[in-house]
């Protein structure tokens, strides 16, 4: 009986899931023809009303559906219908897009505010002023300045991104060990030089936090963010699917935005232990 | 330009030849009239709103000379180690090290830290010759390993260099913090409690390193210690300071003890548990008597110089010991 613990947990992991199917699976299903109804009357009510079937689909809809998406990810059949794997695509790019951008900004801005004490006083109060708007809340100062729905939302990535990444570069920088600043001192190392090879390796720990934390939520926001602005992408899959009434496709696109999410968590989360050495 | 690190100065070379010194080697490194002080919130001390950690504060270290500095806690020993070091500025006076007024930190005074101070992310060997590769800034890659791998050699450490510091134990972190500090060949060797960290053991097979790597090199050494012990085995000179704050230098205790030591032996040297008591004295008593009243005739200027009275035998015992006309 000395099975591991990581066996042991993936074992009630799984059993876990397949009550958790089950039950859905029972939940859903029909109970039988449970009252005589008009003929014409029963077709107009469908089968919830004739049979008790559930009009939320089973598991084995959803996983037929899901294996509909997998054989034919890339098809495109005009600007409402468009497979699964175009859609993702369309998010992970704009994701991409804003995410780097917001990395590009965030890294100096926040050596400088790290370093220089002034300008972190400085740039304090902006800072926690916009912090917590909610990015959407962007959205339309964006649509209006820049008049394009793609590259708005492109902007709200950016946008929302950009606070925990800043944060979080500032304070690892000005976090770095006075030990450490003080062996570049007496060696002469000049402030460039000082700041790659030993600011940045000392806050790099911390700046890939910001970084994961970034990327976490540039994933929440895609989703609402292309609701908004339609056209393509997860978010819109999503919502033109609910118009649609096909809860089998929400249901995978659910999963499928959890799946996206967890892949570019583990990025993150492998690269920060790339950077991170125990002392 | 030679790759041995250590072969610039041969031991035989300059100093230590009494009546003869230039002036310059009897005032290697001079530390003349400074002064530090702090904002002090609670503004007790002296004056309206500042502590004064020391001030008016003189003291000359010989070329070559292997200089330790005891007192309490709080007597601003770390602090002189960071005037040395360029790290802090004194509030007022100057020091003069090789013959320049000291500003900001240099390439020519190597920093030993208490805490070793290994940057994690570079191993053993990065972190050598990342300080290689500073001091000589044109130097090829060939060259700077060469002389890192030099250095690590010199510590006993050929064979880890590819090892990150979290792999290794702390008497080896030490050691290569030493490597780090010698592979610059600097002038002055600063030493902030070195080995204070570390179990006794490993502190003594530390000490026997330093004390063979710098009496090799005629390193020019300026130790802080808490250790007694350490200070005999390692000084030629003992810097005592009163407590502080307000901290003066009580005396310059000569080593008595021959150049040649045997950590083993140490207690068994003639004139040992002369300078041992001295020493443990100024600790438990006259460090504070003698901050709170200085002996007259003291001057700041010139701190006094003293050979702990020695036993008939113990004086006899060093004469015989000693080439004749060694001492003046």
């Amino acid at each position: 009986m000395a099975r591991s613990l990581p066996l042991r947990a993936a074992l009630l992991s799984l059993s876990l899931l397949v009550g958790f199917l089950l039950v859905w699976q029972v939940a859903v299903s029909g109970t039988g023809k449970t009252q005589a109804m008009d003929p014409e009357y029963a077709a107009l009510m469908g089968q919830a009303a004739t049979t008790g079937k559930s009009a939320m689909p089973g598991p084995m809809d959803v996983g037929a559906t899901i294996w509909k998406h997998l054989k034919d990810p890339f098809y495109d059949r005009g600007p409402n219908d468009k497979g699964l794997g175009i859609q993702l695509a369309y998010s992970i790019g704009r994701v991409a897009l804003g995410y780097l951008l917001a990395v590009v900004v965030a890294i100096p801005v926040g050596f400088l505010i790290g370093m220089s004490p002034l300008m972190g006083r400085a740039l304090d109060p902006f800072i926690q002023l916009l912090k917590p708007v909610s990015p959407l809340a962007w959205m339309p100062l964006a649509l209006y300045t820049i008049k394009d729905s793609g590259l708005s939302a492109i902007f709200v990535i950016f946008i929302c991104s950009l606070w925990p990444m800043l944060i979080n570069t500032a304070f690892g920088v000005s976090g770095t060990r006075k030990e450490w600043l003080n062996v570049a001192r007496t060696l002469e190392v000049g402030p460039i030089r000082r700041a790659f090879t030993v600011i940045l390796p000392a806050a790099a720990p911390t700046i890939l936090t910001g970084m994961r934390i970034s990327i976490g939520i540039a994933w929440l926001v895609i989703v609402a963010a292309e609701m908004l602005v339609g056209g393509t992408g997860i978010g819109y899959f999503v919502w033109n699917e609910w118009n649609n009434l096909s809860i089998n496709n929400v249901i995978v696109s659910i999963l499928v935005i959890g799946l996206v999410g967890m892949i570019l968590d583990q990025l993150l989360a492998r690269a920060q232990r790339l950077v991170t050495f125990p002392e | 330009m030679s790759i041995l690190p250590f072969a610039r100065r041969k031991p035989d070379a300059p100093a230590r030849t009494a009546g003869t010194r230039p002036m310059s080697d009897e005032k290697f490194i001079s530390i003349e009239g400074i002064a530090r002080r702090y904002p002090a919130p609670g503004g007790k001390s002296s004056g309206s709103k500042t502590s004064t950690v020391f001030e008016d504060l003189w003291l000359p270290m010989r070329r070559g000379e292997f200089v330790c500095m005891i007192g309490h806690s709080g007597c601003g020993k770390t602090t002189v180690l960071n005037i040395l070091a360029g790290l802090e500025a004194p509030t007022e006076g100057v020091v003069i090290a090789a013959g320049e007024a000291i500003e900001g930190t240099s390439l020519d005074r190597a920093v030993i830290f208490q805490g070793h101070a290994l940057l994690p992310w570079r191993t053993v060997l990065g972190n050598v010759a990342y300080a290689v590769s500073s001091r000589w800034r044109k130097a090829g890659k060939a060259e700077v390993e060469a002389r890192a791998r030099k250095a690590i050699a010199t510590v006993g450490l050929a064979g880890s260099e590819h090892k990150r510091p979290s792999e290794l134990s702390g008497g080896m972190k030490q050691r290569v913090g030493i490597a780090r500090a010698l592979s610059i060949e600097p002038k002055i060797l600063l030493m902030d409690e070195p080995f204070s960290a570390l179990d006794a053991l490993t502190r003594g097979t530390l000490q026997d390193e330093v004390r063979r790597i710098c009496v090799e090199t005629g390193q020019t050494v300026f130790m802080i210690t808490h250790d007694v012990d350490e200070s005999i085995y390692l000084a030629d000179r003992i810097v005592l300071m009163t407590n502080g704050p307000m901290a003066k230098v009580a005396e310059i205790v000569e080593n008595p003890l021959p150049k040649d030591r045997d950590r083993t032996q140490l207690h068994h040297a003639p004139g040992y548990y002369a300078l041992r008591n001295h020493l443990m004295d100024f600790l438990v008593t006259r460090s504070k008597t003698l901050r709170d009243a200085m002996p007259a005739g003291y001057d700041q200027r010139n701190p006094p110089v003293v050979r702990p009275t020695l036993s008939e035998a113990d004086a006899a015992a060093i004469a015989a010991s000693e080439p004749v006309g060694k001492r003046a």
